[in-house]
């Protein structure tokens, strides 16, 4: 038990730390690297709850392709990040302002806020043991059979933002030079070199 | 396989990604022959879904099948598919010629079917996005021209803030019932009824509305549709005014009736300064517009006012009041889109009200079908759009609602100004230019067609008034 605590509040800790860095830190590349860091502690934390398939995707999915990501991003893009915090304490008061008011209601809303006990009674349901069905097989059940037809769609939606991405961005420029490998491949000697007899003693 | 009910979905799903396949590889401009496959698919969908079954749910309660949902698919496909038969000469002659642009308004289209048959809060979500994002695209398909790119990139921040606002009050739902399945939604609310309702769950009843109001613009959600409706190419235009409305105003009844018809003393209030907004803003911002899609976009914001006055009551008769006004709006709004697609000047398009000057002597027949519709949207007797409004107006009254329907009658004839103000400037202005011949046959017969529609709708209206009586009926029984 003592070993499971202290690994938390390792995991957490440095979580919450790395969150900081992230936003804190001058050089955005660090701030990438940072929010890698906090990836990791918290598929640890997802590990200590027992998810271990949340915890893979996490690493894979986050640290694999969505940090690199902001990585490529942040490297190729010559964004100012200094110019950017300009006038940051400028709209610090509104900014703060419409905060506090949001607050105020979300905690006014939440204060008062009731569920049915219809919806307890499903909440109630019971969850199979993790002896059962390990974590992968109970999601796997949720996403392809349960909500098979959300999946099929969410699909689609992906497949026109891709058309839709190509559509508005591919162009054919002139005068590119394409690579034609049966052209590259007829080619013979012949065709691209000339063997001259230089006579010593005077130019081509 | 015909009986299963979500056929018409997945098999315009595979025909899209099918007809996408050959358009890539097809050598040459395949717009044309894509166009048409589509339309091709997009009809085949129609007929299935006419004959198809009537009533069921499928994928755990995710998809839902009613008469009402077959009644407004009908009218989906029928209007997708005659805006991009509508599209094509168009699409030709203005550079547009792409043949992602048919295959995207097929997707966008399965989105609304998606959003029709929506029977679960994430699967009216995920038809929202399916179909948003292909319009965002196609609002800014001709991305070399400022105007158009402008249109979807505003289309595309608003409708964003807006899924955010629908989702942000689909989890405060979710956080109240612990379901989001429309028939669990309804059986929490039950068991509530004594109490007051939660606060939270009207806030989310707000949110998700505000939400919808967007997408159905309606006044305070509408200002982006003046801009896109203007900067967007004309067909996608026409396509937006027609299909995209009736599948959300279609999805906002059912959100409203199906699970929540037992707060229905909450949300109308809501329905109730929506509608009464819109047909106020609707009529008067119109009278000054001299662009005439602009035009039509604020007769459409008006438009959906009158519809939702159908809505406010949650009875039965209202709803039946919503459907044929919008099988009424969709002959309307297409039969003007095709007017204002053939006028083109010296080979090029013009849009403003004037050039449509002295149209009764250059062109009298496109003249006296744009009357018609002109006088059928201002609605006068005995064209179709009266009985849009009458049937609306009369569901109102019976559920007690007089002052709705008395604004609504004002504000009709507020909007009778600028209806009128077009038919005076095609009869008794003087010509400048005519416009380009030939009209296309696609376009004539769209026209043609349309205007029979509005002009005879009297004489053939008791079926049509049957059918979407049944379609409201069928959404009250579930």
């Amino acid at each position: 038990m003592i070993i499971q605590a202290l690994a938390f509040y390792l995991f957490a800790g440095v979580t919450v730390a790395a969150g900081v860095m992230v936003i804190a830190a001058r050089n955005p590349v660090h701030s990438v690297l940072f929010l890698i860091l906090a990836f990791f502690n918290s598929a640890g934390l997802f590990i200590l709850l027992g998810a271990e398939f949340l915890a893979m995707i996490l690493v894979v999915v986050y640290v694999g392709a969505v940090a690199v990501l902001f990585l490529f991003v942040v490297m190729m893009l010559d964004i100012n990040f200094v110019e950017m915090r300009h006038g940051f304490l400028q709209y610090l008061p509104v900014g703060a302002l419409v905060a506090i008011i949001l607050l105020t209601e979300l905690v006014l809303l939440f204060g008062a806020w009731v569920v049915t006990p219809v919806a307890l009674q499903t909440m109630q349901r019971p969850i199979p043991a993790v002896e059962e069905v390990t974590n992968t097989h109970a999601l796997g059940q949720v996403l392809y059979t349960d909500y098979f037809y959300l999946f099929q769609a969410s699909g689609l939606i992906l497949l026109v933002a891709m058309i839709g991405a190509i559509v508005l961005t591919l162009r054919q420029r002139e005068g590119v030079r394409r690579q034609s490998i049966p052209t590259q491949l007829a080619r013979r000697h012949e065709d691209s070199l000339e063997i001259k007899d230089v006579p010593t003693g005077s130019g081509i | 396989m015909l009986d299963t009910l979500a056929f018409p979905e997945v098999f315009l799903a595979i025909a899209g990604m099918a007809i996408l396949i050959y358009g890539v590889f097809r050598s040459g401009n395949p717009t044309r022959p894509v166009s048409w496959l589509v339309v091709l698919a997009l009809v085949v969908a129609l007929l299935a879904v006419w004959f198809g079954p009537e009533q069921g749910q499928a994928f755990g309660g995710m998809f839902v099948l009613d008469g009402f949902a077959v009644f407004l698919k009908i009218l989906v496909l029928l209007g997708s598919s005659l805006a991009i038969i509508l599209s094509l000469d168009y699409v030709d002659r203005e550079n547009m010629a792409r043949f992602e642009f048919p295959v995207l308004l097929l997707f966008a289209t399965l989105g609304m079917l998606v959003m029709l048959s929506a029977n679960d809060l994430i699967s009216l979500y995920v038809g929202f996005e399916l179909q948003s994002l292909a319009l965002y695209v196609v609002a800014a398909f001709r991305r070399d021209n400022i105007r158009s790119t402008e249109a979807g990139l505003k289309y595309f921040v608003l409708g964003a803030l807006s899924s955010g606002i629908l989702l942000y009050g689909a989890s405060m739902i979710y956080g109240f019932a612990g379901t989001t399945n429309f028939d669990g939604i309804a059986t929490a609310l039950i068991g509530n009824r004594v109490e007051q309702p939660s606060i939270g769950l009207i806030v989310g009843i707000v949110f998700l509305s505000a939400g919808l109001a967007f997408k159905v613009s309606a006044v305070p959600f509408h200002m982006w549709t003046p801009d896109v409706y203007e900067g967007a190419p004309t067909p996608v235009t026409a396509f937006f005014a027609v299909a995209p409305k009736i599948a959300a105003i279609g999805l906002f009844v059912r959100v409203l009736v199906d699970p929540f018809l037992g707060l229905v003393d909450q949300w109308q209030q809501i329905i109730i300064f929506i509608s009464i907004a819109s047909m106020v803003l609707g009529g008067f911002a119109a009278i000054n517009q001299a662009n005439i899609k602009r035009l039509m976009a604020y007769s459409s914001i008006s438009n959906i006012g009158y519809a939702l006055v159908g809505l406010a009551p949650g009875t039965e008769a209202g709803v039946r009041g919503v459907l044929l006004y919008m099988t009424i709006y969709l002959f309307m709004t297409l039969g003007t889109f095709a007017v204002i697609l053939c006028m083109r000047q010296k080979g090029r398009m013009v849009e403003g009200i004037d050039d449509l000057a002295g149209l009764s002597k250059t062109h009298p027949m496109m003249a006296a079908a744009m009357a018609i519709f002109m006088f059928s949207m201002a609605g006068i007797p005995p064209l179709a759009g009266f009985f849009g409004k009458l049937y609306v107006f009369l569901a109102a009254i019976e559920a007690g609602l007089y002052t709705l329907a008395v604004i609504g009658v004002v504000t009709s004839v507020v909007a009778a100004f600028y209806y009128l103000r077009i038919i005076k400037i095609m009869y008794f202005d003087e010509a400048t230019d005519s416009f380009d011949r030939p009209l296309g046959w696609e376009a004539s017969s769209i026209l043609g067609g349309s205007a029979l529609v509005i002009l005879l709708f009297f004489l053939f209206q008791a079926p049509l008034i049957d059918g979407a009586g049944a379609a409201a009926a069928s959404l009250f029984a579930g």
